[in-house]
């Protein structure tokens, strides 16, 4: 009987342990499978009865590009297919580069991008089109006596060339180098700003903002990167070449640890067609700035 | 209507309610198969594909692990190595404890302090094991950091880990096996047969000598059962781990930052897509290839068992 117990118990264990690998696979892939009926209907006439018409509008917005905008997109996709019922967003995420260049080719209505447009690709007709601003903050533990960091420095510690406070002006004690997963956005903006991608000594990768507050707030010796809405007073914000960490200096300029999200199109909004245009008027409504500062997120100027 | 109750009843009524009864007994049975085929069949079609476009000696020996570099690489060795080296060190430092709890707790232990300590092991066996990782987080960790620091005092090459380490997570697997190694032990200590004990004793040997020269070895097959199963939950634990190991891929060093193939999945199935994320599958086969390892082990060990005491 014991050992029918014990068969049991193992078929469980492995049936729980393998149910654990396999649950997060569909969650993702949300409403991206193109449905490509139709392209979006031609605007006619009058551009600003569109908000007003919003509910009436039916057809499909297509969208592709980056995969650190996945979030945000997909939060305004779902949102705005509710206030539009008829209305299909497809979004896929391809990359920055592969998003503008489908929209220069005219096969997507919006070429999502997480950096600003080179002069040639604007020179091809596409447009920039802010929509927010993503903002990185460097944090370490509230003890350390080191308050700013040049970008050279923060290169260095985070490649593994710095492995001491000291180094950098701070006390004799060593640099614990934390960041998050590969796939996270993130830490792709992290790299990609500072032209470090994969090389990064990380001695621990945690998989969520959460966890790397938590991890810096209590390793002495910490040092981490975060979204810049996440950070309070459990860490201390680090100054970047003596700039802080704040959204007047993102949308000045000055603090380099920041990227536009992009949502690219073939020529001026006033351009697009009318469900294009509705979709912009949107993310320009309240409620659509609530879903950009929700995801964490600038709103630009 | 009232005669159809009694134990006599009709013999229609009996045959159709043993029909019934086998075929919802049946049902069962084959409900709980075809999860198995299920997962089985799902995890060999998300995993091997990955195999095939990357080569399985560079998924399997590669030691380089960057799924979203520009040319990436996703070798897992390091990761297979990880999980390996962590439930074999967590088995060194659980079993020995485990098993001498199950020794004292059936041998030596009077019955007042058995009555105590059992609830609380098995107390243990229900515990959370986000909670184990969180009190590894808040209260491991930190120790681990000040032995960190005074390990590898004045280096310039370590990479500093903040106390998330492989030691750390050991110490956590080690934990979180001893209920299941101490149940299943004593358990099967308890059900060596007293005569061997009182001949032991009637023939001049100690208690010390009786417990480890006849009770153990009457009891080897089922303590091996433990063992076995403390490698399953060791092996097969993500939560507490992904906690306190740190998750960055590395040779798997006592003081350094790594993942195990449970962690390795957990940690960057969220956002990963493509290959990549076939990858991700590819490592919950390795682990899935590992647990059906162990689990012929114990089959083995089982039969064995049986054999031994039919003898």
């Amino acid at each position: 009987m014991r050992k029918k117990i014990l068969a049991a118990v193992m078929t469980g264990m492995m049936l729980f342990s393998l149910a654990a690998c396999g649950s997060s696979n569909e969650e993702t892939t949300a409403a991206t499978t193109a449905e490509a009926q139709g392209d979006s209907t031609e605007a006619e006439g009058d551009t600003t009865e569109a908000t007003q018409a919003a509910g009436d509008l039916s057809g499909s917005i297509s969208l592709s590009g980056s995969t650190s905008m996945e979030v945000v997109v997909t939060a305004l996709q779902e949102a705005f297919m509710e206030a539009n019922p008829d209305v299909t967003v497809n979004a896929e995420y391809v990359g920055s580069g592969a998003g503008i260049e489908a929209v220069t080719a005219g096969t997507v209505d919006i070429g999502n991008s997480s950096r600003a447009l080179t002069d040639e690709e604007k020179s091809a007709g596409v447009v920039e089109n802010i929509i927010a601003i993503d903002g990185i903050a460097i944090v370490t533990d509230p003890s350390n006596e080191v308050s700013s960091l040049t970008q050279d420095q923060l290169v260095s510690i985070y490649t593994g060339e710095i492995t001491n406070w000291s180094e950098v002006g701070g006390s004799d004690s060593p640099i614990v180098v934390i960041g998050r997963e590969a796939g996270s956005g993130t830490r792709g903006a992290f790299e990609e700003i500072l032209g470090i991608e994969d090389q990064c000594a990380y001695s621990s990768e945690l998989d969520s903002t959460g966890g790397v507050m938590a991890r810096v707030a209590a390793t002495p010796g910490a040092i981490g990167y975060v979204s810049l809405d996440v950070v309070d007073d459990t860490v201390k914000p680090l100054q970047l070449d003596g700039v802080d960490a704040t959204e007047e200096n993102i949308k000045a300029g000055t603090y380099v640890l920041s990227r536009p999200f992009v949502m690219a199109t073939k020529g001026e909004i006033s351009e697009q067609s009318e469900l294009v245009q509705a979709w912009f008027d949107y993310i320009a409504s309240p409620e659509g700035q609530d879903i950009i500062t929700g995801a964490g997120l600038i709103l630009p100027d | 209507m009232k005669q159809s109750f009694s134990i006599v009843g009709s013999s229609k009524a009996k045959s159709l309610t043993e029909k019934i009864a086998s075929r919802i007994f049946l049902v069962c049975g084959v409900f709980a198969i075809l999860a198995v085929v299920v997962i089985t069949a799902y995890m060999i079609i998300q995993g091997t594909p990955a195999l095939g476009k990357v080569g399985i000696g560079e998924v399997l020996l590669g030691t380089s692990w960057a799924p979203t570099a520009d040319s990436p690489s996703f070798g897992i060795l390091y990761i297979i190595l990880t999980s390996i080296i962590g439930t074999a060190l967590a088995l060194l430092i659980g079993v020995p404890i485990g098993l001498f709890t199950a020794i004292f707790l059936s041998e030596v232990a009077p019955a007042r302090v058995t009555k105590i300590v059992k609830p609380v092991i098995e107390l243990l066996a229900g515990i959370p094991s986000v909670v184990y990782g969180l009190v590894g987080l808040l209260v491991l960790n930190p120790l681990m950091y000040k032995l960190e620091l005074a390990v590898f005092k004045g280096s310039t090459t370590h990479q500093w880990t903040g106390g998330a380490n492989l030691l750390c997570a050991v110490l956590v697997l080690a934990i979180m096996i001893l209920p299941t190694v101490i149940n299943i032990s004593e358990s099967a200590l308890r059900a060596v047969p007293r005569d061997y004990r009182m001949t032991s004793l009637a023939l001049g040997a100690t208690r010390i000598q009786t417990i480890f020269h006849v009770t153990l070895p009457a009891a080897k097959s089922g303590i091996a059962t433990a063992v076995v199963l403390g490698v399953g939950r060791a092996i097969g634990e993500a939560m507490a781990i992904t906690m306190v190991a740190g998750n960055s891929v590395n040779l798997p060093l006592p003081f350094n930052s790594v993942r195990f193939l449970t962690t390795a999945m957990v940690s960057e199935m969220s956002y990963s897509s493509g290959l990549h994320r076939q990858v991700l599958f590819t490592i919950g086969l390795v682990l899935f290839v590992f647990i059906m390892i162990i689990n012929l082990v114990l089959s083995r060990i089982m039969k064995k068992g049986a054999q031994d005491a039919g003898k």
